[in-house]
C-alpha cells in the first residue's frame, strides 16, 4: 500500500483530472456507440420488410427510427470529434510516440465513419423524394461501414492492451512497423467479435425496451408489437452468441493478459484451485472480504480443471500492476456484465419458449418489464466491458511499454480541471437536450396517433432540430424551397 | 517521398475541412449576425435548411486531419497539441458548444431559451474557427517547435491573431456565397441580394486582412512571407485571387451555382499556398516532414487506407451532393412520421 502511494504521489498532478476527463468523455460516447452501429441495421430490416410486405406500420416504425437516428448520430459526431482533439490534448506523448504504430486503426475508422456519415445523410433525407427500393438499396452499405469502423477502434484499442508489431531501438523508440500484426493483435479477434455483438445486442434491447413501457402502459396494438418483435429478436438470437464470445474474450484475457484476468478475478497469488468470488473487496494484504466464495471455480473457468494455475496480482512489481482498489472496481464491473449478461440469456430463453409454443409473445407482465429494463441493463453492461478492459489495464496506457503517467499532457492539472468542468456542464446539456428531443418526438408521434389532426396546434417552437419538421414551418417560414409545400398525405 | 504524398494528403484534408467545415460555421456568423427574432427569422429559416443534409459530412473532415496527423507525422501532432493546448483546447469546446447550441435551439420551447441556445451555436461558430485559425497560424509562424511548452507567446502573436481573423472572415465569405446560391435555388430573390451584398462585404474583409497577414508575415515569418511572394506559392496565391475575383463576379448573376466552386477554390489555393510556401518543413524551420514522418510501413498503409476510402467515399460523396443540390433530399415532415390513426387494437 505505501508503495502505491509513493507511487501516487510520483504521478504528475495533471494525471488525475486528465483521466476523469477522458473517462468521462469516453462513457458519455460509448452510450451513443450501440445505436450509432447498430440502429441503422435494425431500421433497414424493419425498412426491408415494410417495403417487401407493403407494410404501412412498418414503414412508420423505420421512419421514426430514422428520425432518432439523425439527432443520435449529430451528437455522436460532437462527443466523437472531442474524443480525437483529447487524444492531443490529454495523451499527447502516446500519440507522439506509438502514433504511427496504432494510428492506422484510426485511420481506417475515420473514412468509415465518413461514409456512414454520407449515407445516413442520404438516407435521412431520401424519405420523401427518392424512389422506395433505391432509397432502400442506397443505405444497405451502412451497416457494413458500421463493422468497417468498428474494425478500425477497436484495432487500435486491442493494440494498447497487447502491443506487437514494432521493435523498440537503442532509445527505446519504435521501429520496423510490421502494420499486418500491428493491426492484427492477440486481442484484436475477441474484442471485435464481443464488441460488435455487444453492439447489436445493445441496440436490440435499447430499441425493443421503449415499446415494452408502451406495452405496459396499455398501448397494445400492431405498431408497439412490431416496434418490439423485430429490435427483441436480433438481440434475443444475439444473446447466447455474445455468452460464448464473453466466455472466449475472458479465455484469451487469461492467457494474454494474466494481470488484468488476475484484476478481473481478485486472485492475488499465483496458484491452482483459485476460488471465485462474486464481488468483494480486495485489500492491500491481498485479502478479500465481502462478496461470495466459491472455491476451484475461478481456475475451472479458466482452464476447465480445477488444476489450472492462474496467475496472480503479485506476479509483477506492485508498480507494474492495478492497485487494490483499480483491481476491486475491475472486479466489479467485470461480475456486474457477466451477471447481466446470464440474465439476459434467461430474457431470450423466455421468448424464445413462448415463440416456439404458440408462435407469439409472453403474455405475462413481468416479461415486458424485464424487456424494458434489457435496455438499461445492457447499457449498463457496455459501460461495465470498457471499464474493465480500460482501468484492468492499468498503470499502462500501452500495455508494458507506456504508462499512463508517462503519456499525460505537461499542461497544468488547473487548466485541466477547468476544461473538465465546462465539458460536463456542456455535455450535461447536451445529452439532457438528445433525451429531450427524443421524448418530445415520441410524445408528439403518440398525440398524432391519437388525434388526426395531429394534435397539439402548429408552434413553431417545437419543432426538432434534425428530424421531421412541421409542414406548417416550412410553408410559411418563407425561406423553404416551394417544391416543399407539398400535401401532408404525400409521403414521397 | 511517401512522407510528401501523406504531407500533401494531410493539407488535402485540411483543405476539405476549411472549405467544407467552412461553409458551416460561415452559417452559423450570419445566423449570428441576422439581427432580432423578427428580422433575423427569413435568413435563420434559410440558413437551417441549407445546413441540414450536409453539415455532418462536413464537420468529419476535422477527424480525419487529426487522424492523419498522428498516424503520418506524430511528432508533428505532439508538438502542436503540446504547444497549443489552450487554443486547441478552446476550438474542442466550441465545437461542443456549437452543436449543443443547435441541438437545444429548436425544441425549446421559450423565446429566451431560443435566443440563448441559438446565441451559443452562433458564438461557437464563431470561436472555433478563430481559434483553428490561429493554430494554423502558430504553426506558420514557427513557435510551435518541438518540445515548445503551452505558453500563450506561442498562439497569442500578431501572425496567429490574424490568422484567426482570416479564417473567419473566410469562413463567413464561403457561408454568404453557398448562401445566395441556396436561396436561388430555393427561389427567395431577396434573401439573394441580402447574401450576396454580405458575400462582397466578407470578401473585402478577407482581402484587408490577407494583405495585413502579409505584411505581418513579412516582419515575423520570413519563411513563409518569401515562399509565398515568389514561384509556386505565389503562383498559388494569384490564382487563389483569380477565383475570389471570379466569385464576386459570379453572385451577382444569375449563375450564383458557379460561384460556390470558385468560392471553394479560392480557399483551397491560399491554403495551397501555405502548404507550398511551408515546404519542406511542417514547422517552419524547426520539423521537415521527413523528419517528423512516421514509420515507412504506416505512412505506406495510410496512403492504401486512403486510396481505398477515395474509391469508396468518393461516390457517396458525390452521390451525397448530386442528389442535395437536386432537391431531393429533404427532412421529413411530421406529416411522414405521424402516419395518423394508427392501426390498432391487434393482439
Amino acid at each position: 500500500m505505501n508503495k502505491a502511494l509513493t507511487l501516487l504521489a510520483d504521478a504528475p498532478a495533471q494525471m488525475l483530472p486528465a483521466r476523469e476527463l477522458m473517462a468521462f468523455t469516453l462513457a458519455t460516447h460509448i452510450i451513443l456507440v450501440p445505436l450509432g452501429v447498430a440502429l441503422p441495421f435494425i431500421t433497414l430490416v424493419m425498412h426491408h420488410r415494410a417495403l417487401r410486405r407493403k407494410d404501412p406500420v412498418a414503414l412508420l416504425l423505420a421512419r421514426r427510427w430514422s428520425a432518432v437516428m439523425a439527432v443520435q448520430f449529430a451528437v455522436g459526431i460532437v462527443t466523437g470529434t472531442v474524443l480525437s482533439f483529447e487524444f492531443g490534448l490529454l495523451w499527447p506523448k502516446m500519440m507522439g510516440t506509438w502514433g504511427d504504430v496504432f494510428g492506422l486503426g484510426f485511420g481506417v475508422e475515420a473514412w468509415a465513419f465518413f461514409l456512414e456519415a454520407v449515407l445516413i445523410a442520404v438516407y435521412l433525407y431520401g424519405w420523401r423524394r427518392l424512389r422506395p427500393w433505391p432509397h432502400f438499396w442506397l443505405a444497405t452499405p451502412l451497416p457494413f461501414a458500421a463493422l468497417l469502423g468498428a474494425f478500425g477502434i477497436i484495432g487500435a484499442n486491442a493494440w494498447m492492451n497487447t502491443p506487437q508489431g514494432f521493435r523498440l531501438d537503442s532509445q527505446g523508440r519504435p521501429t520496423d512497423v510490421d502494420i499486418r500484426s500491428a493491426v492484427f493483435t492477440p486481442m484484436f479477434g475477441p474484442q471485435y467479435w464481443h464488441f460488435v455483438v455487444a453492439m447489436f445486442l445493445t441496440a436490440g434491447y435499447v430499441v425493443a425496451g421503449v415499446y415494452a413501457v408502451g406495452w405496459l402502459r396499455g398501448r397494445r396494438d400492431r405498431y408497439h408489437r412490431l416496434g418490439f418483435c423485430v429490435p427483441f429478436t436480433v438481440a434475443a438470437i444475439l444473446t447466447p452468441v455474445q455468452f460464448f464470445l464473453g466466455d472466449n474474450i475472458t479465455r484469451q484475457v487469461y492467457q494474454k493478459q494474466p494481470v488484468k484476468f488476475a484484476a478481473a478475478e481478485l486472485v492475488w497469488k499465483t496458484d491452482t484451485h483459485v476460488p471465485e468470488y462474486l464481488f468483494g473487496r480486495l485489500h492491500p494484504d491481498g485479502s478479500v472480504t465481502g462478496g461470495i466464495k466459491v472455491p476451484q471455480l475461478d481456475s475451472i473457468l479458466a482452464g476447465g480443471s480445477p488444476g489450472t494455475k492462474v496467475n496472480g496480482l503479485t506476479s509483477v512489481p506492485a508498480a507494474d500492476r492495478p492497485t487494490p482498489t483499480q483491481a476491486t472496481i475491475v472486479h466489479w464491473t467485470f461480475d456486474i456484465m457477466a451477471g447481466i449478461g446470464s440474465v439476459l440469456i434467461l430474457l431470450a430463453l423466455w421468448y424464445g419458449w413462448c415463440w416456439f409454443r404458440r408462435r407469439d409473445l409472453p403474455r405475462s407482465v413481468w416479461f415486458f418489464r424485464c424487456a424494458a429494463l434489457a435496455g438499461v441493463a445492457s447499457v449498463v453492461t457496455v459501460e461495465c466491458g470498457w471499464i474493465t478492459t480500460e482501468v484492468g489495464r492499468q498503470p499502462w496506457i500501452v500495455y508494458q511499454h507506456m504508462r499512463v503517467s508517462d503519456a499525460v499532457t505537461s499542461t497544468p492539472a488547473t487548466s485541466l480541471w477547468i476544461m473538465f468542468g465546462i465539458v460536463v456542464v456542456v455535455y450535461v446539456l447536451m445529452f439532457g437536450a438528445f433525451l429531450g428531443v427524443v421524448l418530445r418526438m415520441s410524445r408528439r408521434w403518440r398525440v398524432a396517433g391519437t388525434e388526426p389532426d395531429g394534435g397539439d396546434g402548429h408552434d413553431p417552437e417545437l419543432d426538432t432540430p434534425y428530424g421531421p419538421r412541421r409542414e406548417t414551418v416550412e410553408a410559411t417560414g418563407g425561406a423553404g424551397p416551394p417544391e416543399s409545400r407539398s400535401e401532408p398525405g404525400d409521403t414521397r | 517521398m511517401t512522407a510528401t504524398v501523406a504531407a500533401w494528403i494531410l493539407l488535402l484534408a485540411t483543405a476539405a475541412y476549411a472549405c467544407g467545415g467552412g461553409v458551416d460555421y460561415g452559417a452559423g456568423f450570419w445566423d449570428l449576425t441576422a439581427g432580432g427574432t423578427r428580422r433575423g427569422r427569413r435568413p435563420r429559416d434559410l440558413i437551417d435548411h441549407a445546413m441540414e443534409p450536409v453539415w455532418e459530412v462536413n464537420n468529419v473532415w476535422l477527424i480525419f486531419v487529426l487522424v492523419l496527423m498522428w498516424t503520418g507525422f506524430p511528432v508533428f501532432f505532439e508538438a502542436v497539441f503540446s504547444a497549443m493546448w489552450l487554443p486547441l483546447a478552446l476550438a474542442a469546446v466550441g465545437l461542443v458548444l456549437r452543436g449543443a447550441g443547435f441541438a437545444l435551439r429548436k425544441p425549446s420551447r421559450r423565446l429566451a431559451q431560443r435566443r440563448f441556445f441559438g446565441a451559443v451555436f452562433a458564438v461557437a461558430s464563431l470561436l472555433t474557427p478563430f481559434f483553428l485559425g490561429a493554430a494554423v497560424g502558430g504553426v506558420a509562424s514557427g513557435r510551435a517547435a518541438p518540445g515548445t511548452p503551452a505558453t500563450a507567446h506561442v498562439w497569442a502573436g500578431t501572425t496567429s491573431v490574424v490568422a484567426g481573423l482570416l479564417a473567419v472572415a473566410a469562413t463567413a465569405f464561403l457561408g454568404a456565397v453557398f448562401l445566395t446560391a441556396d436561396a436561388h435555388r430555393f427561389d427567395a430573390p431577396d434573401m439573394v441580394v441580402y447574401f450576396r451584398r454580405r458575400a462582397w462585404c466578407s470578401l473585402a474583409v478577407v482581402a484587408v486582412l490577407a494583405l495585413i497577414g502579409l505584411a505581418e508575415t513579412r516582419d515575423h515569418t520570413s519563411y513563409v512571407y518569401d515562399r509565398l511572394t515568389h514561384g509556386l506559392g505565389l503562383l498559388l496565391v494569384v490564382l487563389a485571387a483569380v477565383a475570389a475575383a471570379a466569385t464576386a463576379w459570379l453572385v451577382a448573376g444569375r449563375a450564383a451555382g458557379w460561384a460556390r466552386f470558385t468560392s471553394v477554390a479560392a480557399v483551397a489555393l491560399v491554403i495551397a499556398g501555405w502548404g507550398a510556401a511551408q515546404r519542406p518543413y511542417l514547422v517552419p524551420t524547426s520539423l521537415t516532414v521527413q523528419q517528423a514522418a512516421g514509420a515507412p510501413a504506416s505512412l505506406h498503409w495510410l496512403l492504401i487506407v486512403t486510396g481505398v476510402a477515395v474509391v469508396l467515399v468518393g461516390p457517396a460523396l458525390v452521390v451525397l451532393y448530386r442528389l442535395d443540390t437536386r432537391g431531393l433530399l429533404e427532412a421529413q415532415t411530421d406529416a411522414d412520421v405521424q402516419g395518423g390513426a394508427r392501426p390498432s387494437g391487434e393482439s
